[in-house]
Parts: C-alpha cells; structure tokens; sequence
C-alpha cells in the first residue's frame, strides 16, 4: 500500500516537473503574469472562468502582449486570507511577475491589497467586490476589471421603487461583501423614499434558510431583495420558490444570486430580476463574438467571471500595445493602464480616477434559463469613490 | 411571531434537527464503538449528495440513484477502514485526527476533479414534488415531510437495533469494554469494519436525501462538520439518544436564535454548547 | 521520558540554527534576485515553528489533543491589530505583554472549561471553541470582519525616545523571530525537564495514578493550556507583524489543523521536533504548489504516509534512526509502548 503511494507522488512529481519545464521554456524575456486564483475549493469554478477568459483574450491577440511572449504563473489562492499575504509576495518577489491578476475573494484582496502596498505591485482584481479595494486603500497600482458590491447592488434601489415597491426586507449573508451590498441597495431605495423594514443576516456560509423565509412571510413585505453567491445562491433562489413565496413577494438580488449557476436552479429562479454588468444575452458584436469564441475554446458557456477574466487580457493588450511592452516603466505603463477604453462583451468600460471600471448596470430576468436583459439599470456608472482621488 | 408562524418555525427546528442528527448518528456510532474520531464524516455528506447528483443525471431516476449509490457509499467505507484506520485503533487520538484531516484534503480534492468545480442541484423528486400550504403566503415541500419521516424512521431504527438485537447488546458492551467482547469469542475486527462502513454510510446518506433540498457545492461537508461535533458533544459522545436530543436542540436553537437574538445568531450554538459543558462536561446524556 | 536525546539532535538543531541565522550571509550568494524572498519565507517558517512548539507542549507533553489552537494564534494578531494606533507604530515593549496578557486570560477562560474534558471530548470542545471567537471576529463591526484589517506600522522597539531596532527591515524583523523562537525553545526545554514537567509526564501516562498520588493534575494541565496559549499568541502577533494583516481565516479549524500536521511532520513531544516539521510543511507546501494545481492531494496524502508509517516524525528518526534502531532497544520500546498505554485509559472515557 505504501509503495502505492510513493508510486502514485513519484507519477504526479515527473508528470508535473515536465509541465513546468515546458511552459518556461517559451521566451527568454515574456511578460510574466501572475494568477492568484482559487483553483481548490469552494470557488474553483470562477478561478478557472477567470483564467479562461483571461488566456482567450491574450490568444486573440496571438498570445502576445505588446510585442512579447506571455508566461503565466499560477497559484491557487485556496481562497485562503490568512495566505494572501504572502502567496501575493512569492508571485511579486519570488517569481518576480510584471503584473498580478487576483483574486476571486475580497479577504483575500485585502492581504494582496497590503502587500501591493509595499510593494508597488500593478495588480489587476478580476472580481473581488470590496468597495475599499479602489476608495480607502487607494493605490495608483491596483485596477479592478470586475465591480464593487455597491456598484451592482446601488441601481436596484431605484429599479425596485419604480416597480412600485415601498416596504423590501433585505437578507445577506453576515459576512462583508453581503454587507457592502445590501448597503448599496439600501442607500438608493431609501433615498428614493422606499424604506428597508427588516435586514436580515444569514451565518456564513449557512445556506439553511427555512426559519429566514418564515420569518420574511410573516413579515410579508412588498419585495424581497437579496445577496447569496455561488451553492448559497442556488439554495437561496429554489427555498424561496418552494416556500411558494415567489409569486406574492417578488425576488430581487444582485447579479451574483444567480450568475454562473442557472443550470443549478432548476426552474426555480423564473422571473426573478437581478442587476450586474453583464448578462450572456447581450446583444452586442462584441458579446457574440466573445461567446462564440468560448464556447469553442472550452466547450462551455461564459459567465460573467470569464468576462472580468477576458477584460482584464484585453486591458493588458491595449495597454501594453500603448508602452510598446515596455514593462520596466511603471508610471508610463499605469498611464497607458488608467486610460484604456474598451468595447467590452458587457459593453463600453472605462476607468474612473480611482481605477474602477465605468461600465452599465443591466436588469436581467431570468426566462427559460437565461438572464435576459430587460433593460439599463444604470448608464455608465461610476463609483463615487470619495476617498481615493488619484 | 403569532402562532402560525411559531408552529411553522418549530417544524422548520424540527426539520433541520432530525436532519443534524442522520448526519452526526453515524459520527457518534463510529465514535462510541470503535474510539474513531472522523473529521472526514462531512466530506462523507458532501460524496453522498455528488453521487445522488450524478448517478441521477445519468439514470434519470432519484430513487435509482439512491439504491445505488448507497452500496458504493458503503464500499467506500470498507475500503477507508481497511486501508488507513486498521493501525489506529491502539493509537492516540491525534493520528486519527490528522489521518482523517489528511482523508478531507484528498477527498475533497478528488470531488474536484472528478465533478469539477461548478454548483449543481437536484430536482424533488416525485412523488414529493408537491407543496402543502402552511399560512396565507407559506408553502412547505412534501419533501420535506418525506425526508422528516426517513429520519425519524431511521432512528427508531438504530435504538431498536441497539436495544433489542444481538448486535445492540455486542455494540453496548463494545463501547464499555472492548476487551471483553473480544474475550466474548466476538470478531471485534469485522464488527469495526461493519460499524465504520454503516457510519459513513449513514453521512453519505444524509447527504443523498438532502441533495434535492439543498445545493451541492464544493466543501459542503465542512460547515455540517462542525455544526455535527456540537451536537454530538452536547448529547454525549457515543450516545445515540444524545445525539437524537442534540441535533433537536441545535435545529430549534439555529431556527429560533436567529429570528429571537439576530446579533448571536452565528454563535449561538457554541454558546449552549459552552453552557452545556459547564453543567454536564460530558454532555447531556452520556 | 524522551527528555534526554542523543548527541547528534543537539549537534544537528546547533547545525540548522546556524544555517538559519547565518543565511543572510549565504543567501543572497545563493539565491540572487529571490534572497529577499527567500528570507522572507524562511521568517515565516520560524514563526510558524514557534507556534507549533506551542502546541507541542499541549499535545506532545501533557497529550492533549487540541484542535482549536488556532484561537491563540488568532487573538495574537487581532490584539496587535487593534491595540496599534491608526498612524504610528506602537512600542514592541507594551504590545508583547499585552498580546501575552490577552492570550493568557482568554487561554484561563477558556481553559478552565475545556480541560475537565479529555481524549475526544477535548478535541472537539477546543475546535468548537476556535470556531466561536472566528464567527465572533467575522461578524463583529470592530475588527474588520471576513475582510480582515491592516496593521499599518510594525511594533517599534525604543530606548526612551531612540529607535534601538528597525523593525521594517527584514533582517532585523528576522532575528527577533529567531531570538523569540530559540527563547521560547530553552523555555520550553526547561519546563519540561523541571519538577513541573515531570508532573506533566506523569499526567499524559496515567492520569489517575497521579491523582491517586494527591496531584491537583487539572490545575497542572491548566498552566500548560495557558503557557501554550500564551507562545502561540506570540507567534500569531509576529504574523500579523510581517505583513500587516490580520484575517479571520488565522483562527478557522482549518490553520489549527495545519499545526497539527507540522507536528506530526516533525514528531511531537520532543519540543525541537516540531520546529523541523513546520520547516518540512512550508517547504513540502512550496514544493507542492509547484507541483500541480491539485496539491491538496499529495499535502493529504503526505499527512496519511506520515501517520502510518513515521508516527515520530522526523524527529523520531534523528532520535532512533532506523539503521540503529536494533541496537538501542530501549528507545524503540519506549516509542512503541507508550501510545497504547495512552490508548488504553482513553478508551474508557466514551
């Protein structure tokens, strides 16, 4: 049995060892990127969306960044906060990359975020949603591809007054991106004159909601408006249609509710109404194109983490087609980081003064299992990043 | 809360319990008669609801995919036993407790590579797919009802297999003395195999009947695990019945904590379980 | 019992600590651009050292088997987080036996409820307790939630109004993670070779006997959760110190099951073991991710072969290698023996 065993690590050792081999012999000098992205655990799914998205656009551009070669350099992040720190540091100081793209998770943005302080690292954030990535933190050396929760959560305020609901019970996880989002939300609906009568917390990662929806019916409020992610998300959307509550207190939430996961609803998610800065049917060239090109690149359709993987390749073709792919000039290369515009699947995208993305907030309603957009929730918004003006 | 709404919670405690305890059973069992701790019980649950998931996508059938991924469940036990624990039983605690941790890192790894990383569900399946209506805007799934009655079914069986069989009376007596069953002329060798096997079998199949109420989700087994340890520890480690009052009790107290005391309601079961450990250090009923 | 080494262990940790302090000297020579890394990684390995010779005086000493020591390392960083002042670094001369003070009474509250427990019962109540204060740290509104926090300025240690040490170099940061690691080391040889220590011995073999014999022996596992609690505390504040961060995740079972397998890595019981084995980890770790995007399989796997077939760990083989393992039949008796005897008053409990 226990030769077994150093059989199998001896296999896995010489297979790997090649694997690596091969990929550094490309080019002597590529441009290196390093990918700090869940590739275990419970967010595997949108660190391979992510990677996928990213390598298609670079590949479209015949894998080539201004003129260089490309060399990826990937490191699970585990999802793990306690290793950020010092994950993001291998990649920076060991591995010595000229940008770092990650990661999926906002606790573990923040430990990347301290060592890109000390550092000086350009790091790019394809989807961790924490507002003060970009506001607080405020670093001329990270960009965000991807949104803040308050950027998605904000528009649905207003949509859901101008759908006449006066009285909405929020519930989120207790965690901070659910909080952040929730706030979002809170904030325009409020402001529009609705007013939000219980907000309920949800343990994380909890996804057992029975006693939540009897209390949300004994409340029995004009909508419901909601932050779950990924299985919690999926729990979340079919509870709700079984306790029947959906047909008599409308189900809005962040895009994240149901992103990536429709397949997994079952039905159940029918008519519920989400906003995000994506959706997979927009109809755009731009989109069409990019979801045909995924498709055949991996057989699977995207969602919105291949976008903000995708984007992120297509920042870095533009900017570095700009520096001619000089890479040791960070100040000229954050320039040429800072005004890229692009025409993106999820539509024009620009960045504010704080690095985060301009971009529309689409309404989406789930019908016959696809978000389809029904309308505009918000026009190139920008975040109103108060503390970070650069 | 009027009184509607307080019955509709006590069944949705009741539910969640009854559950808590077809998953924590099989870990108080295991402990109670072999002395193994099993930190990989949860991913054990997690198997349990990706076979039901997948065996159903390709058979087009819940309850096919049940009985047969029951016996592969149980296989998977036999093979665990055999392979790693059989060294342990004369061991000191941690090595079953870093044995089964490593068991976590793999298996869970092993789930991802075999069913990826993506979110699945599966469909109620009929004929439970039907909707009872509780108050004016309330429905509660069939299902639900089903998967309340399989639980408590199950534990009126396991005490009736502990209280009035040959077996119970080997298994009582194995968890006082195990030298003495052994002296007894008893093979206590194949009783461990069989009582592992039926204890993992017992969280994978926790996970199969709650697949079609919950999200299959990478790592799922995780959080269960320790909501498990504590019901285990209030009601006593290696008692059933305990671990029968335990599991209520948390599921009242995750249903009720969070609607009554929302600033706690992460944790509050730690905090009867603290309370618990300073009345009874040993738990409610051992 | 295992107090007494042979030479060579004395001789080869001599060895690795003058490889491991001298490395500024040598590193850059040998590693070029990634020295400064290196360096880096190399400080985490002592701090992590540190806080898995905490534990080894729980579970190797007294053979309480915590899974919940994570809490301790935890609250280190969370105290030097949210004790540092927003825009100045604090004094290092108020923040360690603050840090210290912390851990040691949350070490007594916690303690007292949980080592009436044993075996089992021990285990689980500890890792329930580990996953009360990380919900209470996750969800509270003071510490920064799931997101975790910034420490903005490393501790300064000052004479009066003069900086005697410049702890945002690396290399001095370096050194006071060595000098607290071999400090806590000699303390921790100490006590186990003091009268207390003997106590201690006899409580993880025969509990009952020594309290037929009229030792109070809750009171003397007592000390030793808050002795534990309290270095493990320390090497959670030197964490949180070398990066300026602090995260929920440094209290979750699953860092407490991390320590658990350095110690099996490097043998437990032996105070020196644990240090080679949170070296082997990280370095095993780094070799790993590597590897293969599946690494979780080859670190779990490790931990099993580990078990199975190296229970001593790596200190096991440098104490009784296998090639002398015939000749010094007392040492094999007494690794062989003493787990079962432990085993046997164990099972008793469920």
């Amino acid at each position: 049995m226990n030769n077994t065993f150093k059989k199998t690590i001896l296999a896995s050792l010489v297979s790997a060892g090649m694997m690596t081999s091969g990929l550094a012999a490309a080019d002597e000098h590529p441009v290196k990127l390093g990918l700090m992205l869940p590739y275990s655990g419970t967010y595997t799914a949108l660190g391979e969306a992510i990677t996928n998205g990213l390598k298609l656009a670079i590949e479209q551009n015949d894998g080539q960044l201004g003129g260089r070669d490309v060399e990826y350099v990937q490191l699970d992040s585990e999802a793990n906060p306690s290793k950020a720190p010092q994950n993001m540091s291998r990649l920076v100081k060991g591995d010595n990359v000229d940008f770092v793209i990650g990661p999926v998770h906002s606790g573990v943005a923040m430990g990347m975020l301290r060592v890109a302080k000390q550092s000086g690292a350009i790091t790019i954030i394809p989807n961790a949603g924490l507002g003060a990535a970009t506001n607080q933190l405020c670093m001329p050396n990270v960009f965000r591809t991807s949104f803040s929760m308050w950027q998605n959560s904000y528009p649905m305020g207003k949509v859901a007054y101008d759908q006449g609901h006066r009285e909405v019970v929020t519930i989120t996880w207790d965690y901070a991106g659910g909080k952040e989002d929730v706030a979002g939300f809170k904030e325009a609906f409020e402001a529009e004159g609705g007013e939000v009568v219980e907000e309920i917390f949800v343990p994380f990662p909890s996804t057992e909601f029975q006693s939540y929806l009897t209390q949300i019916a004994s409340i029995d409020p004009d909508a419901v408006y909601t932050f779950f992610a990924g299985g919690g998300g999926v729990s979340f959307v079919r509870d709700y249609a079984a306790a029947g509550l959906k047909d008599s207190i409308p189900l809005l939430g962040s895009g994240f509710l149901t992103e990536g996961n429709v397949a997994a609803l079952d039905g159940a998610g029918e008519g519920v109404q989400t906003t995000l800065h994506y959706a997979e049917t927009l109809d755009n060239e731009q989109n069409q194109a990019f979801v045909e090109a995924y498709q055949e690149a991996y057989g699977k359709a995207p969602d919105t983490y291949a976008v903000q993987g995708y984007d992120t390749g297509a920042m870095l073709v533009q900017a570095l087609d700009k520096v001619d792919g000089n890479t040791e000039d960070k100040e000229a290369l954050i320039e040429a980081l800072a005004s890229v515009e692009l025409q993106s699947p999820r539509g024009p995208m620009s960045f504010s003064e704080s690095h985060h993305p301009i971009q529309n907030v689409y309404l989406r309603e789930i019908q016959d299992g696809k978000h389809e957009v029904v309308g505009v929730a918000a026009e190139q918004l920008e975040v109103p990043d108060d503390a970070c003006k650069m | 809360m009027d009184l509607a709404f307080f019955g509709v919670q006590l069944l949705n405690g009741l539910q969640y319990g009854l559950l808590l305890f077809l998953i924590a059973s099989g870990l108080t069992l295991i402990f109670g008669i072999m002395g193994i701790i099993n930190l990989a019980h949860g991913a054990m649950y997690m198997i349990g609801a990706y076979l039901v998931w997948d065996l159903t996508m390709r058979l087009g059938n819940f309850w096919l995919a049940i009985v047969i991924a029951i016996p592969i469940a149980v296989a998977l036990g036999l093979i665990i036993e055999r392979l790693f624990l059989d060294t342990l039983y004369k061991r000191d605690h941690l090595y079953q407790v870093l044995l089964t941790f490593g068991l976590i890192l793999v298996i869970n790894e092993a789930q991802r590579i075999i069913w990826g990383g993506d979110v699945h569900s599966v469909a109620i399946p009929a004929p439970f797919d039907a909707s009872l209506q509780l108050t004016d805007n309330l429905q509660y799934s069939v299902y639900r009802l089903f998967v309340m009655g399989v639980c408590l079914a199950l534990a009126g069986g396991i005490y009736w297999v502990i209280r009035h069989t040959r077996l119970g009376i080997i298994i009582r007596a194995g968890a006082v003395n195990r030298d003495m069953v052994e002296g007894l002329g008893i093979n206590v060798r194949t009783l461990f195999t069989l009582i592992f096997s039926v204890g993992v079998a017992l969280a994978a199949f926790a996970g199969m009947i709650a697949a079609p109420l919950t999200s299959i989700t990478p790592g799922m087994g995780d959080s269960i695990l320790i909501t498990c340890f504590v019901v285990v520890v209030i009601g006593g480690i290696g008692s059933i019945k305990g671990a029968f009052w335990g599991a209520i009790l948390i599921g009242m107290a995750e249903t009720f904590g969070p609607v009554l005391i929302p600033s706690l309601a992460s944790m509050v079961i730690y905090l009867i379980m603290a309370a618990v450990l300073l009345v009874k250090p040993r738990g409610l009923f051992a | 019992m295992l107090h007494r080494y042979p030479k060579r262990v004395a001789f080869i940790m001599l060895a690795l600590l003058a490889i491991v302090a001298f490395y500024p000297l040598w590193g850059p020579a040998v590693f070029g651009d990634q020295s400064e890394f290196i360096l880096e990684k190399l400080t985490l390995m002592v701090i992590l050292a540190l806080f898995a010779m905490s534990l080894d005086l729980l579970v190797g000493i007294v053979g309480l088997v915590s899974l919940g020591h994570a809490l301790f390392f935890g609250l280190g960083a969370y105290t030097l987080a949210l004790a540092s002042p927003d825009f100045s670094p604090a004094s290092l001369w108020w923040m360690l036996p603050l840090v210290m003070l912390v851990a040691a009474v949350a070490a007594l509250v916690v303690g007292v409820l949980v080592i009436r427990t044993k075996g089992i019962f021990f285990i689980m109540t500890t890792l329930a307790f580990g996953q009360m204060l990380y919900y209470l740290v996750s969800t509270s509104p003071f510490t920064g939630g799931t997101d975790g926090v910034f420490i903005m300025f490393r501790p300064s240690v000052t004479l009066g109004e003069t900086p005697l040490l410049d702890m945002s170099d690396p290399h001095t940061f370096f050194y006071l993670c060595l000098v607290l690691l071999v400090i806590g080391f000699l303390f921790l040889r100490w006590l186990t070779r003091s009268y207390y220590g003997q106590v201690l011995d006899g409580i993880h073999d025969n509990e009952h006997r020594m309290q037929a014999l009229g030792y109070a022996t809750h009171g003397y596992k007592l000390i030793a959760f808050v002795i534990s609690g309290v270095l493990a505390a320390i090497a959670g504040m030197l964490a949180a110190m070398q990066y300026g961060f602090a995260n929920p995740a440094q209290l979750g079972w699953h860092t407490s099951g991390e320590v658990l397998m350095m110690l099996i890595l490097g043998g437990m019981g032996t105070i020196f073991g644990p240090i080679l084995g949170a070296f082997a980890y990280e370095i095993l770790l780094f070799v790993y991710e590597h590897l293969t995007m599946h690494w979780p399989i080859l670190m779990g796997l490790t931990i099993i072969v580990a078990v199975l077939v190296l229970p001593r760990g790596i200190a096991g083989l440098i104490i009784a290698p296998p090639w002398q393992r015939k000749k010094t039949p007392a040492v094999e008796d007494e690794v062989a023996a003493s787990p079962s005897v432990r085993s046997t008053t164990q099972h008793k409990e469920g």
